[in-house]
């Protein structure tokens, strides 16, 4: 009986959004009496930082500073439509719904800016801190709260934006089954080491170390945090997470934290991840989608390292104990 | 069915709840006090979000019948809100992302609180066991982890790593 060592590895193509019978998400932003800028939404964040990421966009667009950006995604029932929060397309879908929007009302904040000015629209930036000024000329300048108090109080206007992402529908080829799916692909790379006990069938993950190619990062923090968050799924699913047993009867089925198993804290190994921006034409500043396929190449890997360390061919999760040590046997048993 | 009055004091306030003979300390909390941050992730003891302190001590609402909190000082993260020694602990974990969805977090917070009152200035490892009551489904422990060390070296005034 030992303790085995082996590596593992898997690549993941995953694909940034669906195109359903057409995928659409919608955005609308307005500014409020005192500059500040609130993004409607339908979308749902779910704890991955999509309200974050899509302020940073709106804020980005608009050219105002992101701390003066709300994003209320508080409605599905009054709120623009969005079809949901999944195949990792809500930063893609709803960030160019929300550029689209921002620009129609960065547009009217400009032409605003510059009744109050006297000047020309187009000759007007912004500072993203809050100001916006005649290039050229900072000393010309407006506040996007006096702009906005403008466009309330005095000429009479909304300063605000529509903006819609449509991914449409791609019939598929009836020949050749070829259509267009999706909007973009991200990649990723993820190798593992695990050590094996041969005696108890126990699976310790040593590492798991990632490489990521998502377009443009809208926020590294919170890519790293779906990395570290899916490289621990991707480990449950591999090691014990699951919904069987069946048998006898479907009331066998885990329908707890006893009888379904998640690694814990003391089971995590550090995860190590690089990130690799190549910025998508079809995205809102080039992102592409990471939400789901974090979870996706820790999942082979795993299993493929211990693999590597047994000599066996295991290809099927969850690989609990009791299927390692059945492994073993087999093993044992054609080489007898 | 018989109906019970219980005195306790829940975040500092002396109150009087009359519970049924079943009642979970969680019913009491939750639904009775409206204190929400007492979540209820399983019910059965298995996931920690519905950590609270009794009598100062980490305990589980869930599995607390509420007649055994009779008489007992009942801190949740809405009383721990109002002493300052809590602020170094969220802020150490919004400064390390550790939290996602947030169902976890009350539970981790109250439970960190429990750990750095009785030792101060923990292991990794005596995180990890401390925390290991607490489920999350969405950040892999990791910034969790850290949050806590960082929080520790905050509290003990000493430079964080
Ligand atoms: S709700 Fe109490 S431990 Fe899960
Ligand atoms: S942050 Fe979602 S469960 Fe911990």
């Amino acid at each position: 009986m030992a303790k085995l060592r082996g590596t593992g590895m898997a690549a993941v193509n995953y694909p940034t959004g669906m195109h359903l019978g057409g995928d659409p998400t919608q955005a609308l932003v307005h500014a409020t009496t005192t500059g500040n800028f609130v993004v409607t939404l339908s979308s749902v964040d779910l704890g991955q930082g999509l309200k974050t990421v899509l302020a940073q966009i709106a804020a980005e667009a608009l050219g105002v500073p992101f701390e003066t950006v709300l994003v209320d995604t508080g409605d599905t029932d009054t709120g623009p439509h969005c079809t949901g929060t999944f195949a990792s397309r809500t930063t893609h879908r709803a960030g160019n719904a929300v550029v689209m929007a921002a620009r129609e009302a960065r547009k009217v904040l400009l032409e605003v800016a510059a009744e109050e000015l006297e000047v020309n629209a187009d000759d007007l930036v912004t500072d993203g801190e809050g100001s916006i000024h005649l290039a050229g000329a900072p000393e010309m300048k407006i506040s996007v709260t006096d702009a906005a108090l403008a466009a309330h109080f005095v000429q009479g206007k909304t300063v605000s934006g529509r903006g819609v992402y449509l991914k449409p529908m791609s019939p598929m080829d009836p020949e050749t089954g070829e259509c267009d799916p999706d909007s973009t692909h991200a990649h990723a790379c993820t190798v593992v080491e695990v050590e094996v006990d041969t005696e108890t069938g126990a699976v310790a993950v040593l590492s798991i170390k990632s490489a990521y190619e998502i377009g443009q990062q809208v926020n590294p923090a919170l890519v790293r945090g779906q990395i570290v968050g899916g490289a621990w799924m991707g480990m449950g699913h591999a090691l014990s997470e699951t919904t069987a047993p069946y048998y006898p009867a479907i009331d066998h089925a885990p329908r707890d934290f006893l009888g379904y198993v998640m690694p814990g804290a003391a089971e995590m190994p550090e995860v190590e991840c690089v990130v690799l921006e190549h910025p998508t034409e079809t995205g809102p500043f080039g992102a592409k989608g990471i939400g789901e396929m974090v979870a996706n190449s820790p999942i082979p890997a795993v299993v493929n390292a211990i693999n590597n360390a047994l000599g066996v061919r295991i290809t099927e999760i969850p690989v609990t104990p009791e299927v390692i040590l059945r492994a073993l046997d087999e093993k044992a048993a054609s080489a007898a | 069915m018989t109906t019970k009055v219980l005195r306790l004091n829940v975040n500092g306030e002396d109150t009087l709840v009359p519970v049924g003979p079943m009642a979970t300390l969680q019913e009491v909390l939750r639904d009775k006090l409206e204190l929400t941050s007492v979540k209820v992730g399983c019910a059965q003891g298995g996931c920690g979000s519905c950590s609270v302190l009794i009598d100062g001590e980490l305990r589980l609402a869930c599995l607390t019948p509420a007649e055994a909190a009779d008489g007992c000082t009942v801190t949740t993260l809405e009383g721990l809100n109002e002493s300052n020694s809590i602020v170094p602990i969220q802020q150490s974990f919004i400064e390390n992302y550790a939290a996602q969805c947030g169902f976890c977090t009350p539970g981790m917070l109250v439970a960190t609180k429990a750990l750095l009152e009785r030792n101060p200035k923990p292991s990794r490892d005596e995180i990890i066991e401390a925390l290991s009551g607490n489920l999350c489904r969405c950040t892999g422990y990791l910034p969790i982890i850290k949050a806590v060390e960082d929080a520790a070296a905050a509290l003990s005034g000493k430079q964080s790593a």
